[in-house]
């Protein structure tokens, strides 16, 4: 346990001494919710979802939040393997799935915090917390995205040796999750034959539970998106240990 | 004297390529051990196979009486590294990046408090503790390093190359931490270089590794002893004239590397003029004469025919090969 708080207080240090990087990623969601929310906000239509747009968007902005975050702090790995401070870690006697889960709880706690003030900030443009379980819901499904995505992050670094890789990581798959996960627009509202697409997306279930949470609507049943994030969250967490433990130095 | 590390029959191949040959040897406690050579003779894969980064293709080996394959946590815990890379979180302070590796080793709180401050002293880096490492000097950081690699009191260090890429003045400075140290501390210190002479100073006893093999190990006296006296170098346009002039019993060794002649025998000063008498007499024209002390790179070339000059270059010519080969 003082192994991961150790792996884990590091992340945090670092965290907080990086100012321009969490101003930077806080930045594309926050703009995407002014400029899509109050430009779109008068002309979408959202049947049977109720609400507005902005507030619809909300929990989309949160969940992109986390998972950008929460992908990059995984994959941050890459530069503690160039900067050769991975070695210092591997070396030490401490076994591969400590470090590696308080590099994922690290993560996870970052993207957390991230998705958070976008929160704060959607007090100020609509957003009406009134009920304190739902946001507790809506902060559980946060927290099991970031775990999610940092070990997915994890798995991925594990796998290379260098950034060159990391654009199209993002772009192909990274940005596709994001685009398929109805934090844009609801699911409903693509052609029938996306609409599976949809439902394999694992952000899908985070981003409407989310949802749930902060308005009280969703499309999938919260239940199911509780069930399928945190079987999504388990696995990846064994993936990012099980390709983390067969890094070289 | 009883044995710190033992080494048997250890070997590693990459594929093709054997980077450590069949060594053994033991080094002793106490003792400060250098491993010398060119890049790329191995050094750093056999000290990567002894603190358990790297495992062996066959072979065993002990460090403190623990099997490095057996047990790695075990090794782990009795061993200090520095390795060539650097390898500090830029972004933490000094105090942090020591804090880091206490918690890592399971110090308690108290202890890992007062023993990095006493090693942030010793290493004159305790007004600067509270600064991120990125504002550190290369020299600041490779004595930081040093001083991380101590705080679990290690009873072996491992120093890959600490002395890379610093100034004349700082690595001297390093040398000195380092003789301290094994002194005050008594540890075994393990280190590899291609600096002839920071071996030489300051080394109990060296290794020469070349191709993966161990081709000589002695103290530096013994290796340079063992040249069989002072070395003079001729350099002529005629080389092969001076080594058949040169067959006299009281001259040790003649030979030829290039356009120079490398000669050894005891008390130069008094032989080299009869040398030059008998290279005029023989009408061998004569470029230039040095005389000089042997040194750990005339031990060097007499085991090897190259200087670690050369033999860096040849080893970046077959890497060169061997990456494309593996690349296509």
């Amino acid at each position: 346990m003082d192994i991961i708080y150790t792996i884990w207080l590091r992340n945090m240090k670092r965290y907080i001494r990086s100012k321009s990087r969490i101003i930077g990623s806080i930045s594309m969601p926050l703009f995407f919710l002014l400029f899509l929310g109050f430009g779109l906000n008068s002309v979408v239509q959202l049947p049977g979802i109720g609400g507005n747009y902005i507030v619809f968007l909300i929990p989309g902005m949160v969940a992109m939040s986390v998972l950008f975050t929460s992908v990059f702090s995984g994959i941050q790995i890459i530069w503690d393997k160039q900067f050769g401070f991975l070695k210092e870690t591997l070396v030490a006697p401490v076994s591969r799935l400590e470090i590696m889960l308080g590099q994922t709880l690290g993560g996870a706690t970052t993207a957390v915090l991230q998705g958070f003030m976008i929160l704060i900030l959607s007090l100020f443009i609509g957003l009406h917390v009134s009920n304190p379980v739902g946001f507790l819901i809506a902060l559980g499904f946060m927290i099991m995205i970031g775990i999610s995505f940092t070990a997915f992050g994890i798995a991925i670094a594990s796998r290379m040796e260098d950034m060159t890789g990391f654009q199209l990581i993002m772009n192909f798959v990274v940005f596709p999750i994001f685009g398929l996960s109805g934090a844009l627009f609801p699911i409903s509202s693509l052609p029938a034959w996306m609409g599976p697409v949809t439902l394999i997306d694992p952000l899908t279930y985070g981003v409407e539970g989310i949802r749930y949470g902060l308005t009280g609507v969703s499309q999938v049943n919260p239940l199911i998106c509780f069930a399928v994030i945190g079987v999504f969250s388990i696995m990846m967490t064994v993936l990012g240990a099980f390709l983390f433990r067969k890094i070289k130095f | 004297m009883t044995v710190a590390i033992h080494i048997e029959n250890l070997t590693r191949r990459f594929n093709d390529l054997v980077a450590v040959d069949n060594i053994s040897f033991d080094i002793e406690h106490g003792e400060i051990f250098g491993l010398l050579g060119p890049n790329g003779a191995g050094k750093t894969t056999t000290l990567s196979m002894l603190s358990t980064m790297l495992k062996p293709t066959s072979g065993s080996a002990t460090v403190n009486g623990i099997d490095i394959e057996r047990d790695e946590d075990g090794v782990r815990k009795s061993i200090g590294i520095v390795f060539q890379d650097q390898s500090l979180d830029e972004e933490l302070t000094a105090w942090e990046n020591m804090d880091f590796h206490g918690r890592l080793y399971r110090i308690p709180a108290d202890i890992r408090k007062q023993r990095i401050t006493e090693l942030l002293r010793l290493v004159e880096l305790e007004d600067r503790q509270h600064d991120i490492v990125k504002t550190f000097s290369g020299g600041m950081r490779r004595r930081l390093e040093i001083a991380r690699g101590l705080l679990h009191h290690p009873s072996v260090l491992f120093l890959d190359e600490p002395t890379l890429g610093l100034d004349p003045q700082t690595r001297n400075h390093l040398w000195q931490y380092i003789a301290t140290l094994a002194r005050e501390k008594g540890i075994t210190i393990i280190l590899t270089t291609h600096y002839m002479d920071e071996a030489d100073r300051l080394c109990n006893r060296i290794a020469i590794i070349d191709h993966g093999k161990i081709i000589a190990l002695d103290t530096p006296k013994n290796l340079k002893d063992g040249i069989g006296g002072d070395v003079v170098t001729i350099r002529s346009p005629d080389p092969a004239a001076i080594v058949a002039a040169l067959a006299e019993p009281w001259i040790s060794r003649v030979e030829q590397h290039n356009d120079e002649v490398i000669v050894s025998l005891k008390n130069a000063e008094q032989h080299i003029s009869t040398i030059v008498t008998l290279l005029n007499t023989k009408q061998v024209p004569i470029e230039s004469i040095a005389i000089h002390k042997p040194t750990l790179e005339d031990v060097f070339l007499s085991f090897t025919g190259k200087t670690i000059r050369e033999e860096e270059a040849d080893h970046k010519t077959n890497m060169r090969m061997y990456q494309k080969m593996v690349r296509h």
